[in-house]
């Protein structure tokens, strides 16, 4: 550790103090939100290992997903379209909207 | 007498993920027909069940993208990386790199930390169950042994670092309440814990993740506050042992070499 920058044991002991003392108080670091944690409740049970992994997922007769050979990645852009994406900006201003190749 | 069980798993699975192929010649239909449609049920569903893996890991990248797009995404994720583990949960674990690479997710240069942090959310939902350090025994610790202090990690607390602002957009759409404008561009560090039986995840102050991920791998406190402040000069020591206590990520206290 660099000597200009070694934390004292002076500063250690009134940084944990101020820490448990201020513990109480409000929570020092940002949360994400109550939104994430509410979804962290919401999905309490969530869980894949819940899932049932027999059954026929894509409903009867619909077998395209597992023999398709198409190439969705040449269209793949359009799919976007319902996706919350677009509300999220760049920092050069740019969307985060996917566009055609 | 049945084939055996390894041999017959052997030559049934390779074509599954690959509609290329044909279907494997020991699987066939009545009088000994071809059934090349029986197993493209197997194969529907193998494909589906991996993509529906993702989509209930990766919620929030799917409403991110949009269900299509986000299972477009998907299946090629899933035909390139079959599971190697039984456990379904396990799955997935390559897909936050796969999204930084797909050519068709390089608009949105913070999904894959998204999708990180989801990939950390569900690790430490499945996490063992451990009790936090209780602030009591931080309490009890002499001030003159408080730089060689040394915390162990708990089972569920993890990291992860981003460049945009995934911990944001994370926690916007986590849930089906309308996102409004959100500004990538603030790089947000999260921590990720379980303290109790819900999953928490919170935005790391700056300098925050260096001092964690320092004291996690088991540098004591004093060199861990020296390298947050290396990294941020702003960094608020108090702040963040109160946060890192409050937020349960660590289980227990010990002392490192003097």
């Amino acid at each position: 550790m660099s000597a200009k920058l070694a934390v004292t044991t002076l500063v250690l002991a009134g940084a944990m103090s101020t820490a448990l003392a201020t513990f109480a108080a409000a929570a020092p670091l940002t949360k994400a939100e109550a939104d994430a944690a509410m979804a962290a409740k919401k999905e309490k049970c969530f869980g894949v290992a819940l899932k049932g992994q027999n059954d026929c997922a894509a409903g009867p007769g619909t077998t395209c997903q597992g023999t398709s050979t198409t190439d969705f990645q040449g269209n793949a852009w359009k799919f976007v379209q319902g996706g919350t994406c677009t509300s999220i900006d760049l920092p050069n201003g740019k969307k985060g909207s996917l566009k055609p190749v | 007498m049945p084939p055996e069980p390894i041999s017959f798993a052997a030559a049934f699975a390779p074509a599954l993920l690959d509609p290329t192929r044909d279907a494997p010649q020991i699987v066939t239909g009545p009088n000994g027909k071809a059934a090349g449609k029986r197993y493209d049920v197997y194969r529907n569903n193998v494909t589906v069940s991996l993509i529906d893996a993702l989509a209930a890991i990766y919620p929030a990248v799917q409403r991110i993208t949009g269900t299509d797009f986000f299972r477009a995404m998907a299946r090629f994720h899933v035909r390139g990386s079959p599971p190697t583990s039984p456990l379904l949960f396990e799955y997935g674990r390559g897909f936050p790199d796969f999204i930084a690479r797909y050519e068709h997710a390089q608009t949105m240069p913070w999904l894959a930390d998204v999708a990180r942090i989801e990939r950390a959310w569900l690790d430490a939902y499945h996490a063992r169950d451990a009790t936090p350090l209780a602030p009591a025994q931080l309490a009890a610790v002499a001030p003159e042994r408080l730089a060689d202090l040394v915390l162990t990690p708990h089972p569920a607390a993890q990291i992860v670092c981003a460049e945009f602002s995934a911990v944001t957009i994370f926690a916007a759409n986590r849930d089906s309440a309308p996102v409004s404008r959100i500004d990538a561009s603030t790089p947000e560090d999260a921590l990720i814990t379980r303290p109790g039986f819900d999953v928490i995840v919170r935005h790391l102050p700056p300098g925050g993740a260096v001092f964690a991920t320092s004291l996690a791998e088991g540098r004591p406190l004093g060199e861990a506050a020296a390298s947050a402040l290396d990294a941020s000069p702003d960094f608020d020591i108090a702040a963040n042992i109160a946060g890192l206590i409050e937020a349960g990520a660590f289980t227990s206290i010990a002392f490192g070499d003097a």
